[in-house]
């Protein structure tokens, strides 16, 4: 009880406080008044991307996980990543996606094709774990060919190593 | 004789240690650069405009003259003479030069040459190569061609001489595959791109429109070429093209990958990698059953087979130990065996088409480099090193190899080639950014 009234006390307080803080400033100039017959006009919002659609997929739920130098285990941060995607996979049964493995350039070509297979492969094999059906993911590998940040920094490295998430065309197709 | 003796002497220096190793003893002849050493002294060769015994060649004739001296002067191995220097204007291939007058500018050896156009519309092209120290002619040689062939008569000049001088085959009338890379490095458009070994003609084989072409490979035998294509919508896959007629075919037949393809020494197969959820292997495939056979079958990342020129053992790379490494083994996937243990890791081994020695990329603590290895695991030595060189390819007598660098992060990207001694490190000209390159077999 005893906290309990401390703390309406510390609210009365900041009430005062703020009342105060108000009338330190007596000599505030008034808002103009502006009389607009038409009225402000409705701001366009976003309402967010299309629900099922890719925007939401990488907005909502993350399209990208990254990987160690020349490592493809999952790191805790991409299983989170990969749990919420199999969630959403879940959610939007029709749609099928490919993950495409990626690698810094610090490698030679055709070691990191054969790296990128194995994060893309890693990753799909996380989400039929969760429970997606493997018939609904593909996989590809671009190697260190298709870098998404072209520096040539520790910064920009740990990023090319990825694998990403795109949707395929619908279901039939 | 003793004239020709004591230049023989004079031009075997000091003698070191042969670096190859086996399959010399058949170089009996006219050793007379060792193209096994360090060549720190090249030799002096006089090359004076070829003569046109008709105006209409003289253009021609120079042109010639000129491709013949930049690929000696570029193989590291002669110094051309600036022809200013020249006391004796020759008129006449048909008679002996003055050597007084080419010893007095200090030229060991004298190519005296002629262009004749033939009542077919062909000419030949007429060349002598005269010893200046021992009076003599070495060796002559004549060539019939279409005017248009001008520069493939050059080169088979070139390798007359490298022959005749070295006592092995040459490497000029060859031509490379390479990557042609343009655009911003998120963006890349990898075309396919076939030019002479000194960067002449070089003309694109693709658009690079539906996809990148990748690690693309001469066959040893015919005018094939195999590479790997990357697309954006469907996994990586090995293909065929010929260059006569343009053809293309994929000979993966796997529902993943198939990547790091290189024929096989008789032309016959591709070895390759295919990768099948996640994991890959080597593989090779007949080309006239189109079966394909498993070599290697273990969870590590196996991949850049190359077979020996004997077509007994093939090398690979594989991090089956850990760490990327070269291992080789039996053509039939028996016996495999890891060759490096340096640190760092190793990738791209390419068997030389002299069997002695196997080329490859080595990282170590954020370098690159070009190195050579014996198939038994001794002898490495590395010959180049920059922020990224990669994919080392063989000159067709196993004497030079070129390879691709960026000089520093996020530079072009560009062909680059070294002797064998680790000596004579070139640029090789290319119209843009360059990668991959493979270099052909000797033309016929």
């Amino acid at each position: 009880m005893l906290s309990r009234n401390s703390f309406i006390a510390a609210g009365m307080l900041s009430i005062l406080l703020g009342l105060s803080a108000c009338a330190s400033n007596p000599k505030e100039a008034e808002p103009p008044v502006t009389r607009d017959p038409v009225g402000e006009a409705p701001t366009p919002e976003p309402v967010g991307p299309i629900p099922g659609s890719w925007e939401d997929l990488d907005q909502n739920v993350g399209s990208i996980v990254y990987f160690g130098y020349d490592q493809y285990n999952l790191t805790p941060e991409a299983q989170a990543v990969l749990a919420r995607q199999a969630a959403w996979l879940q959610e939007y049964p029709e749609t099928r996606i490919r993950l495409a493995g990626n690698c810094d350039e610090r490698g030679t070509r055709e070691y990191n094709l054969a790296l990128g297979a194995r994060r893309a492969n890693a990753a799909k094999n996380f989400l039929v774990s969760q429970g997606v059906d493997p018939a609904r993911i593909t996989t590809i590998s671009f190697g260190k060919e298709r870098p998404i940040d072209p520096g040539s920094n520790e910064a920009a490295w740990s990023k090319n190593r990825n694998a990403m998430t795109t949707l395929m065309s619908s279901v039939g197709s | 004789m003793s004239g020709r003796k004591n230049f023989l002497a004079i031009m075997l220096t000091a003698l070191a240690l042969f670096i190859g190793g086996a399959g010399f003893s058949h170089a009996a002849a006219q050793v007379r650069i060792d193209i096994t050493q360090g060549n720190t002294n090249p030799m002096p060769i006089a090359v004076p405009d070829y003569i046109a015994s008709d105006p209409s060649t003289q253009g021609l004739a120079a042109d010639l003259t000129m491709v013949v001296m930049a690929n000696l002067e570029r193989s590291g191995l002669f110094k051309p003479i600036d022809q200013r220097a020249y006391v004796q204007k020759l008129e006449t291939i048909h008679e002996k030069p003055r050597f007084a007058d080419w010893r007095l500018i200090n030229a060991k050896i004298l190519v005296a040459g002629e262009v004749v156009p033939l009542p077919d519309g062909r000419i030949q092209v007429n060349t002598r190569l005269w010893d200046v120290t021992a009076n003599q002619q070495l060796a002559s040689i004549g060539f019939k061609t279409p005017p248009e062939n001008w520069r493939r008569s050059a080169h088979k000049v070139s390798d007359f001489i490298y022959k005749t001088i070295t006592g092995e085959d040459g490497y000029f009338d060859t031509r490379v595959v390479f990557v042609g890379e343009s655009g911003p490095k998120t963006n890349r458009v990898k075309r396919l791109m076939i030019m002479d070994q000194d960067g002449a003609n070089p003309v694109p084989l693709t658009d690079g429109l539906d996809y990148d072409v990748l690690t693309p490979r001469f066959s040893p035998t015919q005018q094939q070429i195999t590479y790997m294509a990357l697309f954006d919508d469907r996994p990586a896959q090995v293909y065929l093209f010929n260059i006569e007629t343009g053809e293309q075919e994929s000979i993966g037949t796997y529902r993943g990958m198939t990547f790091a393809p290189r024929f096989s020494p008789d032309g016959q197969q591709v070895v390759m990698s295919f990768e099948r959820g996640g994991n890959t292997e080597i593989a090779v495939m007949d080309l006239r059953t189109r079966k394909i056979r498993q070599l290697t079958n273990n969870p590590a990342i196996d991949t850049s087979p190359s077979m020996s020129p004997d077509g007994d053992y093939i090398t690979f790379s594989s991090d089956r130990g850990g760490s990327q490494q070269i291992y080789v083994m039996n053509a039939n996937g028996s016996n495999q065996k890891r060759i490096t243990f340096g640190e760092g890791r190793y990738g791209t081994p390419v068997w030389s088409p002299r069997g002695d020695l196997i080329a490859f990329t080595r990282q170590y603590q954020g370098r690159f480099y070009i190195g050579v290895i014996r198939p038994d695991g001794s002898g490495e030595r590395l010959l180049t090193e920059s922020y990224l060189d990669e994919g080392p390819t063989w000159s067709p007598n196993g004497r030079v190899i070129m390879f691709f660098r960026e000089n520093r992060p996020g530079g072009p990207v560009s062909l680059w080639s070294i002797d064998l001694t680790g000596k004579n490190l070139r640029r090789v000209p290319t119209p843009g950014e360059s990668s991959d390159p493979a270099w052909s077999p000797l033309l016929n």
